[in-house]
């Protein structure tokens, strides 16, 4: 029997289409031209440029600060929201379900405007503090549906067990429950903090003096020529760690 | 000590269905007990009351004199084995056999040497490292037994222990649990709908219907006199018959006239009065089939048959008979003594025939 080609051709289309972008990304950051027209030689000089930049490694720190902390509170939050909606069943739990997958489907714009609105009304000052807040807020919808999507695999009756064998609640809980759910948590942490590291649309609404992230930083880089280069340069090492964190991710939810 | 268990009018509601209603029962230290019923009868619910996983709306449950009733599970001296064995997926089966044993703080060396013993018990003693995932159907139940038996309680609860195997498997550990049993000596309380099972893993069975207990006794009397017609037709097959009580006679035999089949004379248990209706039952095995007429005298109840159709089992074969609108379920032994035994082929015309204490009256008319 002949084989189609067709798989194979439709494959590398969509690597064409979805990775074609980033290859010519990669590409100008190592070509000497400053607006990689075309190649003319090698260079290692964007990235000297790059570590030079004091204040893309200021926002750097900045955004990896609420990525790691708005992760780890969308974790626990997100945790504990998925148990909820798992183990008790009520129309509050329905609307419980409908707003957690609410930032799912909402247009980040109308986040940013609404949570601006929000701070401005509670004379919140932004900065960090908001930064963080908003990003947990979204964050958390999606750690929440990766445990929902554990907890629905998993075998209540093994609590029994624990509890038969002399664990109390919370011990079986911990012992049991929390065991078995590990991967899930993590997988949805590490989505929360990809998510949270290139958010662009909710970040500048809510950020305030001295809190520019990272991809504000980039974009207000981009207004100036001079530095595309070395925009070139620090996608491609943001490249290099998110295709790494996939992997990890990825990695997780196979395991689990 | 004759009560060591000791179910004290029992009840249990959920929401308008009475799951259990008003059970007692007493089942023996180290005694093999069985809760039989078809599914829906409650009898998971009495386990799950006895375990700690539901607590009864009345009613009281003791363990050695000791009253449990309010007992949160990991305070009860029993364990459990679960029908799809519960298995911690995350843990080895060592660590799994360990668990029991982490809980309540034991010292590592008691820990290591329990488990151990555990492994032997069950021979998984090589398989110890494994997840249970890498183990077939019979070891991962082995492993749920060895997880509840290491903490030596003092009832060990088996929920459907062998639902889960396959038929080869399922005969095997029949044998597997009598053995251990008698390892062990804890009181082991099955619950079951298979009655093949209950009457091979058990001293006493309690037959339960409807939340309620039907009758409680050893395998051998429930097969051959069941107190109501539930039980004789949930334990073996059996003939059913109603009729109406024509002659009391000495002893407890009573003629019943049966419309369109005859005037057996059968045994009764309780009261009867001339002219009650009554509800018979003979077992298919009971019933001897004959070409000619058996000779006729006082201690045999014989009727003509029509042979409707068969089925060979190898063991034995089973014959359903036609007489006037009764269809009757008989059974024979293939034997190499059946000298006088015959092979009726399908139409022909038979005698049925069966001694007066095989058939039984098991319901009178008025009773549930």
């Amino acid at each position: 029997m002949k084989r189609s080609r067709l798989p194979a051709v439709i494959t590398c289309g969509v690597i064409l289409f979805l990775f074609a972008p980033l290859g010519v990304l990669v590409v100008n950051s190592f070509n000497a031209s400053r607006f990689g027209g075309e190649w003319e030689g090698f260079t290692w000089n964007w990235y000297e440029k790059l570590w030079a930049a004091g204040e893309v490694w200021d926002s750097l720190w900045i955004t990896l600060k609420i990525a790691v902390s708005a992760s780890l509170a969308a974790m626990l939050l997100g945790t504990l929201a998925a148990y909820a909606l798992h183990r008790f069943r009520s129309w509050l739990q329905d609307v419980h379900h409908m707003l957690i997958t609410l930032p799912l489907v909402m247009p980040d714009i109308l986040m940013g405007m609404s949570l601006l609105a929000l701070f401005v009304l509670t004379g919140v000052e932004t900065g960090l503090l908001t930064i963080w807040i908003a990003h947990v807020t979204f964050c958390l919808s999606f750690v929440t549906m990766v445990v929902l999507g554990r907890l629905q695999d998993f075998d209540f009756t093994l609590l029994d067990a624990a509890r038969d064998l002399g664990a109390t609640q919370a011990k079986a809980v911990r012992k049991v429950l929390l065991p078995l759910l590990l991967p899930g948590v993590l997988a949805g942490g590490l989505l929360a903090f990809t998510l949270s590291i290139d958010d662009y649309v909710i970040t500048f609404f809510v950020s305030g003096p001295g809190t520019t992230t990272l991809p504000l930083r980039v974009a207000s880089m981009m207004k100036t020529s001079r530095s595309l280069p070395v925009i070139n340069a620090l996608s491609t090492l943001l490249i290099a760690s998110t295709f790494l964190f996939a992997a990890l991710s990825s990695r997780l939810q196979r395991r689990a | 000590m004759d009560d060591f268990l000791v179910i004290d009018h029992v009840s249990k509601t959920f929401g308008a269905q009475r799951a259990v209603d008003d059970v007692s029962l007493t089942v023996a230290q180290g005694e093999a007990f069985s809760l039989l019923g078809p599914s829906g009868c409650g009898k998971t619910t009495l386990l799950r009351m006895i375990a700690g996983f539901e607590r009864p709306d009345r009613g009281r449950i003791l363990v050695g004199g000791k009253d449990i009733t309010a007992l949160p599970p990991e305070l009860r001296p029993v364990n459990t084995v679960f029908q799809n064995y519960a298995l911690f997926p995350h843990l080895s089966v060592w660590e799994n056999i360990a668990f029991g044993l982490r809980m309540s703080r034991r010292p590592r060396e008691e820990i290591r040497s329990g488990v151990d013993r555990m492994l032997e018990l069950v021979r998984l003693s090589e398989h110890a490292r494994k997840r249970p995932s890498q183990l077939s159907g019979g070891q991962r139940q082995r492993v749920a037994i060895a997880r509840a038996l290491v903490n030596r309680p003092q009832v060990l609860l088996l929920d459907e222990p062998l639902a889960a195997l396959d038929l080869k498997l399922r005969q095997h550990m029949l044998m597997e649990l009598n053995t251990l049993h008698e390892q062990v000596g804890t009181t082991f309380i099955y619950v079951t709908h298979d009655q093949g099972e209950a009457m091979s893993l058990s001293d006493r069975i309690a037959v339960m219907n409807a939340g309620k207990v039907e009758q409680v006794d050893t395998p051998e009397h429930l097969y051959e006199t069941p107190s109501s017609s539930f039980v004789a037709s949930f334990i073996g097959d059996a003939n059913f018959f109603t009729g109406v009580a024509v002659e009391l006679q000495h002893e407890g035999y009573v003629r019943v006239q049966v419309e369109g089949l005859g005037s057996p004379l059968v045994l009764s248990h309780g009261t009867v009065v001339p002219n009650q209706t009554l509800r018979l039952m003979v077992r298919p095995e009971k019933i001897s089939l004959t070409l000619s007429r058996p000779p006729s005298g006082e201690r045999v109840n014989a009727f003509r048959g029509v042979v409707e159709d068969m089925a060979y089992f190898g063991s034995h074969t089973r014959y359903r008979i036609r007489a006037g609108e009764h269809s009757i379920l008989a059974q024979l032994q293939r034997s190499r003594f059946s000298g006088g035994g015959i092979d009726p082929a399908r139409g022909a015309e038979v005698w049925m025939s069966f001694h007066p204490d095989e058939g039984r009256v098991v319901r009178l008319e008025g009773d549930a």
